[in-house]
């Protein structure tokens, strides 16, 4: 759980996440974007489906797998979010086609 | 500890399904390995276990070779990972494609069965996600895969049980008769036996070259990629009949994708470099056959060490100037699948004298009077 | 599109510290220089965002983080080409680098490498430490620094070393709340105060102890913790710890950071062949370099925290050395070069205290080699256990434990398992890390994609390597 600074200001910009429109701040990245939106998991384990979610922010870990725009297994925390990004949980394996 | 009867110089799979199948019928086996058994070509090749699309010199040893895949549990005590949904070589176009019934013909022919031409429908059947520009593919239908590393580990532990010693770490420096037995030497010390068996991958030319025995052995490093887990979209292992492929999906959905671009390598140090051009190449061949590929993410790519012959078979066979060695080398990155029945060759030509397969195209005096490249 | 030359001189990776001093260093002495850093802004992690942050009030980060500004600055006066957003998956010997900007991967090979791709935190296994709301305590101050985001709710800080009263530091003078700090056991502090004189004529000393003593009269610090266990479902929702007295307590939690220091960041040095020793005070490898970072590999060099953990300060100055390195090498006459005596003493100056602070903050032997249980490989959630069973199946190395298991094969590429498992191996063993080796780390150290891949143009090689298999 996260808040904001009081006295942070900036633009925002619309997106999506998982189909839903959220208003975030622009300069953020999508996984700080997911944070500050109050999305607990970005991501299932694919290999036991347990929810994972950011842990280092720096581009290391590899837990904030997100689908951004269709493209799946990118790293959350390297995107800055942008004005209609479509933004998916990664539940399991990635699917190919989208 | 007694001497040995036969040393086996190189812990790959052919040294180590040498030495067990020579256990078997007996023989005390001490396997001389410069690494760890499985470090070079045999722990990390492709897996790929096929009849498909063999030189025709290898068909018969790769007939042998499936019957043995299909129940290797009662040869290792282990699966290995083998998995059958067979393979297919895919035909991009028509001339392709009647290259491929040709080779089909021919080995009808020859008594052989086991590779089946297939059209476009049948082709799409096996293979849903196959770009819609291919027109047909030869499929052997009970061909598979096979993990690289576990099986050769798996043959040495099961070559341990039967009580072959196997030494890690050990480099052979020289290799020369003493009296009426071989002396190995390496850099921890000496061993002797009657009997040697030349199994050293892309190193074998060395043990060679003291025998008055060149061959035009080339070090090779073939690449391979493997990609982040996708789910289920294909089961056989896929092959391209116009360009090097190797794909294949495991059960954990990670891709890997090979095919025989080459990297750099320095077999002095063990290294082996990429070159992207050519993983490149790779790539661009896997983007035109399946196109539901063209997102997939590439997380690991690599390079082992092989040895390659001038005429892309390998060397089995004894000596043709020493008498007690033998040579099983120069898989020229298709030989894991042969392994299971070399070393039963090997095995037959060692206490017997003769094999009942065909080894003749594998002599090593065929490169008799040629220039070492 | 970005347009890249067909040629450089100097490529710098990373643009933390040692990256911008070195990239001013050469494009400042006429060589022709491109920064190529994953980030959209330079800074690397210790000054990260410096020149975007959200935050105004700067005695929230202190004067240490807004010193990173002028140098960011001086970097993008330099005439520098500074490529952000880029991501360097390899680099061959022969100093050709492979590197994706914005979808799309190309080659380029260039006269001089310098590898400045900083630090990443020491894995810090423990039960529990996946959940969701779990993260180390990098990822708070990244938070803080590129969004002026704060915990909210209930949050404790667990670990070891001087960035871990860094953080609860700045997260006071933000305003968050901070319910307990776990210090954990230190792994070996007796041993420190063999170098606490050098320590106390080291520019960290007065700094550090006047941070820890602010944080300690404002935050209950629960000391010499020696077990520590993150509990919940779905997400973290108490820590659970014991101390070295016996002392047993469960807090219930909404954030719980982690740290046990940093450790140099290896992939990319390790996938380009440069060779590194285990270095025993750090508990971690470190590459093999001489006094300029330059590497065994010509025209490879690597500069700061990734040449050996020392803090800012020293990384700029490794990454003046590495420049001045480069410049000396392709231009012999430059008058910059009359500053390197100088450059070397400030190093000096800066290194000096290492060995205490080392010694100090070794982390713990459980917090480094952890309970069967626990998941060592996230990625692949593979546990302690599991490792040390494959030894006995003959198992010696991390590579070779392959075959086994999953460990180390998922898309971090060991960077939040290597540490443990090599430590693991080794315990098992009764042999030295040095011995066990690390993973075999190949390239692409970061994935790209297939079609990335098969957008690198076609040469002559590309078609001369093709063989038939």
């Amino acid at each position: 759980m996260f808040r904001r600074l009081p006295d942070v200001d900036g633009a925002t910009v619309e997106v999506t996440i998982d189909g839903r429109s959220v208003s975030v701040r622009a300069g953020d990245t999508v996984a700080a974007a997911l944070i500050a939106a109050g999305v607990l998991a970005s991501r299932v384990s694919d290999v036991s489906g347990a929810k994972r979610a950011p842990y280092c922010m720096m581009g290391v870990c590899f837990e904030c797998l997100v689908t951004v725009d269709g493209v799946g297994n990118r790293q959350g925390c390297l995107v800055p979010v942008a004005p209609g990004m479509r933004i998916e949980m990664q539940h399991g394996r990635r699917e190919v086609e989208r | 500890m007694s001497a040995p009867d036969v040393i086996v110089i190189g812990g790959g799979l052919h040294g180590s399904s040498a030495a067990l199948h020579l256990a078997r019928r007996g023989a005390r086996v001490t396997v001389i390995e410069k690494d760890h058994v499985g470090r070079h070509a045999s722990g990390v090749n492709a897996g790929g276990v096929r009849r498909l699309g063999r030189h025709l010199a290898e068909v018969p040893l790769a007939v042998a070779a499936m019957e043995l895949w299909h129940r290797i549990g009662d040869l290792v005590d282990d699966d290995c990972g083998f998995e059958s949904h067979g393979q297919v070589k895919i035909a991009e176009n028509e001339t392709e494609f009647a290259g491929l019934r040709a080779r089909v013909d021919e080995l009808t022919r020859l008594g052989f069965t086991h590779e089946e031409l297939i059209e476009r429908d049948a082709l799409k059947q096996i293979l849903p996600a196959i770009s819609d520009h291919c027109v047909g593919a030869i499929v052997c239908r009970a061909d598979g895969a096979a993990n690289p590393y576990r099986t050769t580990l798996a043959f040495k532990r099961k070559a341990e049980s039967l009580g072959v010693r196997f030494i890690e770490g050990a480099a052979v420096t020289a290799l020369a008769r003493n009296g009426g037995a071989w002396r190995v030497a390496t850099g921890a010390g000496e061993h002797q036996a009657g009997v040697v068996v030349n199994c050293a991958g892309a190193w074998a030319d060395r043990i060679v070259a003291g025998l008055g025995e060149p061959v035009p052995l080339e070090p090779i490093a073939p690449m391979l990629m493997i990609t982040a887990s996708l789910p289920p979209f294909i089961e056989p292992v896929v092959g391209a009949a116009g360009r090097p492929l190797s794909f294949k999906q495991f059960r954990n959905g990670t891709v890997l994708i090979g095919g025989g671009h080459r990297g750099r390598l320095d077999r002095d140090a063990n290294r082996t470099e990429l070159d992207f051009a050519g993983l490149a190449a790779s790539a661009r061949t896997v983007w035109d056959l399946f196109p539901i590929m063209r997102g997939a993410q590439i997380v690991r790519c690599w390079a082992g060490i092989e040895a390659h012959m001038p005429d892309d078979i390998p060397v089995i066979g004894p000596s043709s100037t020493s008498d007690g060695v033998f040579h099983a080398f120069g898989f020229s990155a298709h030989g894991f699948a042969l392994g299971p029945i070399v070393g039963a060759i090997i095995a037959e030509l060692v206490t017997g004298g003769k094999t009942n397969l065909p080894i003749a195209p594998f002599r090593i005096d065929r490169f008799a009077g040629r220039a070492k490249i | 599109m970005t347009e890249l030359r067909d040629f450089y001189d100097v490529a710098v990776v990373g643009a933390g510290p040692a990256g911008l001093a070195a990239a001013n260093v050469c494009a400042r002495a006429g060589l022709a220089t491109v920064l190529f850093d994953e980030q959209p802004a330079p800074g690397g992690q210790i000054y990260r965002s410096v020149s975007t942050t959200p935050v105004k009030r700067d005695t929230i980060l202190g004067a240490d983080y807004w010193a990173g500004a002028a140098q960011a600055q001086k970097f993008l006066a330099s005439g520098a080409q500074y490529v952000p957003g880029a991501t360097v998956w390899n680099l061959t010997r022969e100093r050709e680098i492979g590197v994706s900007i914005a979808g799309s991967a190309r080659l380029l090979t260039v006269e001089r490498v310098i590898l400045t791709t900083g630090a990443l935190e020491r894995p810090f296994p423990i039960a529990g430490w996946t959940l969701p709301g779990v993260m180390t305590a990098g990822a708070g101050q990244i938070l803080l620094k590129s969004s002026g985001l704060i915990p909210d709710g209930r949050t404790v800080i667990a670990g070891c070393g001087p960035l871990l009263w860094l953080i609860a530091w700045q997260y006071l003078n933000a305003g968050a709340r901070i319910d307990a700090i776990l210090e954990a056991a230190k792994g070996d502090g007796g041993a420190a105060w063999r170098h606490a004189a050098t320590f106390a004529t080291s520019p960290y000393f007065i700094k550090g102890l006047r941070l820890m003593l602010a944080v300690r009269r404002r935050v209950r610090v629960v000391a010499n913790v020696v077990e520590l266990r993150a509990e919940g479902r779905d997400r973290v929702e108490a820590v659970a710890y014991r101390t070295m007295r016996g002392t047993e307590q469960r807090l219930p939690v909404d954030n719980l950071f982690l740290h046990q220091g940093v450790v140099p960041n290896v992939n990319l040095a390790m996938a380009a062949g440069i060779e590194h020793r285990w270095d025993d005070a750090q508990l971690c490898f470190a590459p093999m370099l001489d006094a300029d970072g330059g590497t065994a590999i010509s025209g490879i060099a690597i500069a700061g925290d990734g040449a050996g953990i020392a803090g800012a300060e020293a990384a700029q100055a490794r990454g003046m050395l590495a420049g001045l390195a480069a410049v000396r090498a392709l231009r012999p006459d430059a008058p910059v070069l009359a500053e390197t005596e100088a450059v070397r003493g400030r190093l000096a100056r800066f290194t000096r205290g290492r060995a205490f602070l080392d010694a100090y903050y070794k982390p713990a032997p459980q917090f480094r080699r952890p309970a069967r249980d626990t998941l060592v490989c996230r990625c692949e959630e593979v546990t302690a256990g599991q490792i040390i069973d494959t030894v006995a199946l003959g198992c010696t190395g991390p590579n070779q434990m392959k075959a086994f298991l999953r460990c180390g094969m998922g898309p971090c590429q060991g960077r939040e398992c290597g540490l443990t498992v090599t430590e693991l191996i080794a315990q098992a063993r009764g042999v030295g890390p040095q011995e066990v080796g690390y993973y075999r780390l190949r390239p692409p150290v970061k994935p790209i994609t297939l079609g990335e891949l098969a957008s690198l143009p076609k040469n002559e090689t590309a078609l001369r390597s093709v063989a038939r298999g």
